[in-house]
């Protein structure tokens, strides 16, 4: 097959630049940690039974090092559990997200925290929290009639 | 008067292609009402909620007006290859296939307008429509299944008259599209029937809902893959002839169809990097896979610029970019896919940017993902179909495309690209900024930050209201072609610029690259599904929250 000798160009630069594109991502996601989330083995909860089962059972933000937390999160058609959190500047929170109805979105507006909360399913993610501010927490997955109203605040003082 | 293809083959083109630009224009009806209730512009009246407008848009545009006008355009340039006449197995499969989408079409119309169905138009478990509405779309599958074979019918009669030829190029090429589209719904088509429907009868009581996400996703990829090809059909094929050029190579225009069926499907993944329940490897080598496939798309855009250029200096044009004026910009015909071609530039690249682990966490589920297909099905294809439309109409009624014509389409299209480029573009920053896709006007009690993204909506209205008014054009044109002039317009097919033994033969070995595909699949997806189904998360019960 005959190829011109300026779309050989083209396509090697093409196959180049994507090689450099997922060598980036492959290195910032299994290197760097900056990867996406997930739950560390398949860990399935019964979206029924949330309530028995931990963490679930008590949702909430706890200190677990210096300036370290776990945030267990459930959330729900059509808000979340907890509702407002407030952490001091600096906290690196790992939240721990699933549903006991419906698929949500776990959206912290201006960050890179953004995890699908699925029934059934466990899903991690760590942020660091360096500026303070108000954070807006929104459900980004259609839920229902109330998903715009399905909203709450992270504070960082 | 000479006919470009045969009477009945026309009529059966013709009901698809009507259909499918009926579908756009209601469709186009939701979006408009959509961006003006965001834009806090207007309330929607009692009995219609925002999420069954985004659903009915979703489903109309994105799976109604899309697959039909594809079938339609695909029969047309079958017949018009193979000699102007489909054969009568061709066409009466074309025509039960027509008949199945469009009572399903119905059916799942009258589900969503009765509200039954607010479930969008990825309908994600464990939402729950009625049954009916997943009938319904296993009925617009199985009727694309039966046009499928009535063209692959028509190429398999067209080879057995003409061995040892290599195929015409635009046969290759349905071929190849509807074979992806076989591939691809066989994903949608096991979590519709074995799931979603049992589950939404009552029969079983829960749904594995990680499991019809991936089977949805392993489908909703190489969806998007079945609308750019016909698209490719027409900027491979029949722009070179409108610009009175020849295809620059038909041999890799063949192979970037072969490495999209092998490719398209093995990379659902993308649009799952921020679920659970897959691990980061399985994400990341579907990731590879994705990147994979913007090589037989990078080949194009190569093809098309070569096809310009030396159609330019072969008229005479000197210079670096002097072959720029010899393409006939006030020709709609051209025009229009041009206008999809620029679109898919940033439209492309935002799709590797979704793609990318890092960046896909900052616009997942962020209404940049909706500015992002806007420029990618809602322009790159509807305005190339547009531009098609145009010609084809005329040409398979037996009509003249008049100059008046023309220009109505030129004004069309350009409204219709700058109402992309305003709402679009406020889309993609405003989902830079965090707002979320799929909601409806809220304020979030008045967060500041949400805040921020009200002007974006309120372009986005603006945006809206011209893609509208754009519709509005294209509805005033389709009147008038009714009454155009009887007489012929052509239907452009380009001639290869190299000779047909140039084009090696092993591109056209369907066994293998079926076969390939099949390998490929298996590779990306048996491991994580059968870990879907060896390790199942506890079901979920369906909820209708709407």
């Amino acid at each position: 097959m005959h190829i011109h000798r300026l779309e050989k160009i083209w396509i090697a630069f093409g196959l180049v630049m994507l090689a450099v594109f997922l060598t980036v991502l492959g290195i910032f996601a299994f290197s760097q940690g900056v990867q996406t989330p997930h739950s560390y083995a398949h860990q399935g909860v019964d979206p029924e039974k949330l309530s028995e089962t931990p963490p679930f059972d008590q949702p909430g933000v706890y200190q677990i090092g210096e300036n370290e937390y776990e945030a267990v999160i459930v959330t729900y058609a059509f808000g979340f559990n907890p509702g407002e959190i407030t952490v001091p500047a600096g906290a690196r929170i790992h939240f721990v997200v699933t549903s006991p109805d419906v698929v949500h979105g776990f959206e912290i507006a201006g960050t890179t925290v953004n995890l699908m909360s699925i029934p059934g399913e466990v899903n991690r993610v760590t942020y660091t929290f360096d500026k303070p501010g108000e954070y807006l927490i929104l459900c980004n997955e259609y839920c229902g009639i109330g998903h715009q109203a399905m909203y709450t605040k992270l504070i960082v003082i | 008067m000479a006919q470009t293809i045969d009477r009945a083959d026309g009529k059966l083109v013709l009901t698809h292609i009507i259909f499918a630009l009926a579908a756009l224009m209601i469709g186009g009806i939701a979006g408009m009402l959509q961006g003006m209730v965001r834009g806090g512009v207007i309330e929607l009246p009692g009995g219609i909620g925002y999420y069954q407008l985004l659903t009915a848009h979703g489903v109309l545009m994105a799976l109604v007006f899309t697959t039909f006008f594809i079938i339609g355009f695909m029969f047309s340039g079958l017949s018009k290859v193979t000699g102007g006449k489909l054969t009568a197995t061709s066409r009466g499969l074309g025509w039960v296939g027509f008949w199945l989408m469009a009572v399903g079409t119905a059916i799942g119309t009258v589900m969503i307008l009765a509200n039954k169905a607010t479930v969008l138009y990825t309908f994600y478990a464990p939402l729950k429509a009625s049954p009916w509405f997943y009938i319904a779309l296993a009925l617009v599958v199985v009727g694309s299944w039966l046009s499928g074979a009535g063209m692959i019918a028509q190429y398999v009669s067209w080879r057995k008259n003409h061995k040892g030829k290599i195929s015409p190029l635009f046969a290759f090429m349905a071929v190849a599209t509807m074979g992806l589209w076989y591939i691809a719904t066989l994903g949608v088509a096991i979590t519709v029937l074995f799931q979603f429907i049992p589950w939404s009868f009552g029969w079983v009581e829960e749904i594995n809902v990680m499991l019809s996400r991936t089977l949805f996703w392993y489908f909703g990829h190489p969806l998007v893959y079945f609308w750019l090809m016909p698209v490719y059909i027409c900027w491979y094929v029949i722009v070179p002839k409108i610009i009175g050029g020849k295809i620059f190579s038909d041999a890799l225009a063949r192979l970037a169809f072969v490495l999209l069926l092998l490719f398209s499907t093995p990379v659902g993944f993308h649009h799952q990097l921020m679920e659970p329940g897959i691990t980061p490897f399985w994400k990341f080598l579907q990731v590879i896979l994705t990147f994979i496939v913007v090589v037989p798309s990078l080949i194009t855009a190569f093809a098309l610029f070569a096809t310009f250029e030396t159609t330019g200096r072969a008229k005479g044009y000197k210079g670096l970019f002097g072959w720029f004026k010899a393409l006939p910009w006030k020709d709609v015909r051209f025009l229009a896919p041009f206008m999809g071609m620029v679109a898919f530039i940033p439209g492309g690249i935002g799709g590797m940017i979704n793609a990318s682990h890092q960046m896909n966490a900052l616009v997942h589920n962020t209404i940049w993902v909706t500015g992002h297909f806007h420029l990618t099905v809602a322009t790159a294809v509807a305005i190339t179909f547009f531009g098609i439309a145009y010609w084809l109409i005329p040409a398979i009624t037996g009509r003249r495309m008049t100059e008046a014509i023309n220009r109505l389409g030129i004004i069309q299209v350009s409204l219709w690209a700058l109402g992309i480029l305003v709402m679009s573009g406020a889309m993609h920053i405003s989902g830079l900024l965090g707002a979320p896709r799929r909601t409806s006007d809220t304020t979030y009690n008045g967060n500041e930050i949400a805040a921020q993204w009200d002007p974006y909506n309120v372009l986005m209205a603006i945006g809206g209201v011209i893609l509208f008014i754009s519709l509005i054009f294209m509805a005033v044109a389709l009147i008038k072609m009714i009454r155009l002039p009887k007489g012929e317009t052509e239907y452009p097919v380009a001639e290869s610029l190299m000779p047909a033994e140039a084009t090696p033969r092993w591109l056209e070995r369907w066994g293998v690259w079926v076969g390939l595909a099949a390998v490929l699949i298996v590779v990306a997806y048996a491991i994580p599904i059968a870990d879907l189904l060896a390790n199942p998360a506890p079901g979920a019960k369906g909820f209708v929250l709407w």
